[in-house]
């Protein structure tokens, strides 16, 4: 059975939940947001990826309520709330730190907000205990949070924040603090968490795997500005500037002049070099300098000369083995380093490939993504 | 052997400094007044031996403590050192916790001048600074000149050697004792756990009553504490602010030795004084405690 897509993004009868109309945030002379525009719907696992200082903190501060936008209006379900204060919001954060009540107990920093609204006592009993249940914490529930484990603490954030049923859920960095192990197998509870209460999630991330597992659309963020946003696999296999290409993955960036060529475009670059080609490129890049983007998974590595569209030759310099993966470093004629990564399907002591062995490198016509611009 | 030198140390001190004297003046309180040098009598001669020492013993008696029981000026002074030592507490609790709770919150690059500044009048000698608010309160003094220049008052007001004197200098002196603790609470407090009582729902006071206050509950109890128990005994303060009506025990206990020269009765005082403030600062340990505990 197919099921439907989900993409209300691109739907234009669809209401956004979230929207930012030309949102400009300056602190003094720096500017953490330009004029950014974005919608976010409901139901969305949104991401905003990028390095530190790129402004991906203010823009979830400012859909907390922590900080105001200096121009422009962020609107939650149609209204305007760029004045309304963190505690009148029906928005939620999970914070970096978790931020837990230390003089509290688990269970009365899950109910915290919920008394704060008033609501009857057993009423607030069962939706504790419905939130421990939700994060498996029920034998923790009477612990303090320094009695109990990172990942527990994380979990505790995570009820806390979910227990008055925010329209909006916010999460800095929430996997942060957690060990590589401990993160891949939260990811998905958060996942999972996301789905069955069908709360907008906004994630603030700078680790682009976890953006990538987690999220419905990542946004790239540089310099107050959103580069791309698109889904995972569109960001990964088809960035739109040089700069997401090179923010997203491990990526080979090979600068050249593009020509038109029967399909597609081809590049030429390097001194005594063919050209590569590139058929599913827009041929309006002819003529432009341009950089050729090549994922190192789609590299092939041989020792015979292999009949493809792309070929280059040079010779073994490293070869990183990670176990399920080994990516070569070759070093092509021209100078050029070009890492090729092969899944380890034999033994390594089988490899056919070793340190300075003269190699072929090549990939298929469609392999790479030709992009504007200079290294 | 180095963990036990280690170990001794505190314990040979608390013994020389502490136990040893203390022991002295109980001996002392259950002697009689003698007009002699010293003026107590009995007097242990080890020369005499065994009986020499229980003739020393079967000399000593509880008749001093008895005496504090008959004579009701000693009850009431202890009730009232008490009360001025509990309301200067609240009060400079409540002059201390706003100025702890400013420097907290005050930019980083400010703490280290403003910690200074608390600091600063220990520089000076405590006897002074007290000295100078007998002229900023005398009625003559800086204030009522002041008041009298700016037309808030036609007469000066009497508050030197009135217990509202008293009250000025204590909160004055103990000040930065309450401030120190409250502000290293609220100094190590996470700035997010307040966002976060906002983002629950909390306005800027709930956030504080609800988070910041029980936090920063461990440096309140132990300035307090640091305030209430040397102003129990506290004998220099009454006696250059108070007046005739101020009754502390401090005051009395330096009356019987220098005035009266009994010091069998003095002594007794002290030993009841003491035992009077075992009970806070047994509290006053079970509440550092319980904070290394919780911040382990």
């Amino acid at each position: 059975m197919a099921q439907s897509v989900f993409a209300p993004w691109e739907d234009s009868q669809q209401k956004p939940l979230i929207e930012f109309v030309n949102v400009t945030k300056r602190f003094g002379d720096f500017t953490a947001i330009d004029n950014l525009s974005q919608k976010i719907f409901e139901r969305e696992f949104f991401a905003l990826l990028g390095p530190s200082g790129c402004g991906k903190t203010t823009m979830m501060r400012m859909l907390g309520g922590f900080e105001t936008p200096t121009e422009g209006k962020i609107l939650l379900a149609g209204q305007d709330i760029g004045n309304v204060p963190p505690n009148k919001r029906a928005v939620n954060m999970m914070f970096q730190s978790y931020a837990l009540f230390p003089h509290l107990s688990v269970w009365e920093n899950i109910a915290f907000g919920l008394k704060r609204e008033g609501q009857p006592k057993d009423q607030i009993a069962a939706r504790v205990d419905e939130m421990l249940r939700l994060t498996r914490l029920e034998k923790f529930a009477r612990r303090k949070p320094h009695q109990i484990s990172g990942g527990q603490r994380q979990r505790v954030a995570l009820a806390r924040s979910l227990a008055k049923a925010p329209k909006l859920l916010l999460l800095d960095e929430p996997l942060g603090a957690l060990d590589k192990k401990l993160r891949h197998e939260t990811q998905f509870e958060l996942m999972d968490i996301q789905e069955s209460t069908g709360t907008t999630f906004v994630i603030v991330t700078h680790d682009q795997e976890e953006a990538m597992t987690v999220a419905s659309r990542v946004a790239v963020m540089d310099h107050g500005k959103i580069v791309q946003v698109s889904t995972p696999d569109v960001i990964y296999e088809a960035p739109n500037s040089v700069y997401v290409a090179d923010f997203i993955g491990d990526v080979n960036l090979i600068e050249g002049n593009a020509t038109k060529a029967e399909s597609g475009v081809q590049i030429t670059w390097g001194e005594n070099t063919a050209p590569l080609v590139s058929t599913n490129s827009d041929q309006a890049l002819a003529g432009k300098r341009v950089v050729l983007a090549l994922r190192p998974e789609k590299v092939s590595i041989s020792v015979e000369r292999p009949d493809a569209p792309n070929v280059l030759r040079g010779k073994v310099i490293d070869i990183a083995y990670l176990g399920n993966l080994s990516t070569y470093h070759v070093q092509l004629e021209t100078g050029t380093m070009v890492k090729a990564q092969i899944a380890n399907t034999r033994r390594v002591s089988r490899r056919q490939i070793t340190w300075e062995d003269s190699v072929w490198l090549s990939f298929s016509a469609t392999a790479a993504v030709v992009l504007e611009g200079g290294i | 052997m180095r963990r036990l030198a280690l170990i001794a140390f505190p314990y040979v001190w608390l013994l020389a400094l502490f136990l040893i004297p203390f022991a002295i003046v109980f001996k002392i309180s259950l002697s009689d007044a003698a007009i002699a040098r010293p003026p107590y009598l009995p007097l242990l001669e080890l020369s005499e031996g065994w009986d020499g020492f229980k003739a020393f013993l079967a000399e000593l008696d509880f008749e001093n403590y008895v005496f504090l029981t008959e004579d009701d000026l000693y009850w009431k002074a202890y009730l009232s050192s008490l009360k001025i030592a509990f309301f200067s507490t609240v009060i400079t609790l409540g002059v201390g916790y706003p100025i702890a709770y400013g420097m907290a919150r005050a930019p980083d690059e400010w703490r280290p001048t403003l910690l200074m500044l608390i600091i600063l009048p220990f520089w000076t000698s405590f006897l002074i600074r007290v000295y100078a608010w007998k002229g900023i309160l005398s009625n003559e003094g800086v204030l009522n000149q002041a008041l009298l220049g700016l037309g808030v008052i036609n007469e000066p007001l009497t508050i030197l050697n009135t217990n509202t004197a008293v009250y000025i200098g204590i909160v004055y002196t103990y000040l930065p004792f309450m401030v120190l603790p409250i502000y290293s609470a609220l100094e190590k407090l996470d700035d997010s756990l307040l966002e976060a009582a906002e983002d629950l729902g909390c306005s800027k006071i709930q956030a504080f009553w609800l988070v910041t206050f029980p936090l920063s509950r461990g440096g309140v109890l132990a300035g307090c504490f640091l305030v209430f128990i040397p102003v129990i005994g506290e004998f220099v303060i009454p006696s250059l602010l108070g007046g005739s009506g101020t009754l502390m025990i401090g005051k009395i206990l330096f009356e019987e030795f220098f005035a009266n020269r009994d010091w069998p009765v003095a002594s007794a005082v002290a030993v009841i004084l003491l035992l009077i403030l075992i009970v806070p600062i047994v509290l006053f340990q079970l509440n550092q405690q319980k904070q290394q505990e919780a911040e382990r």
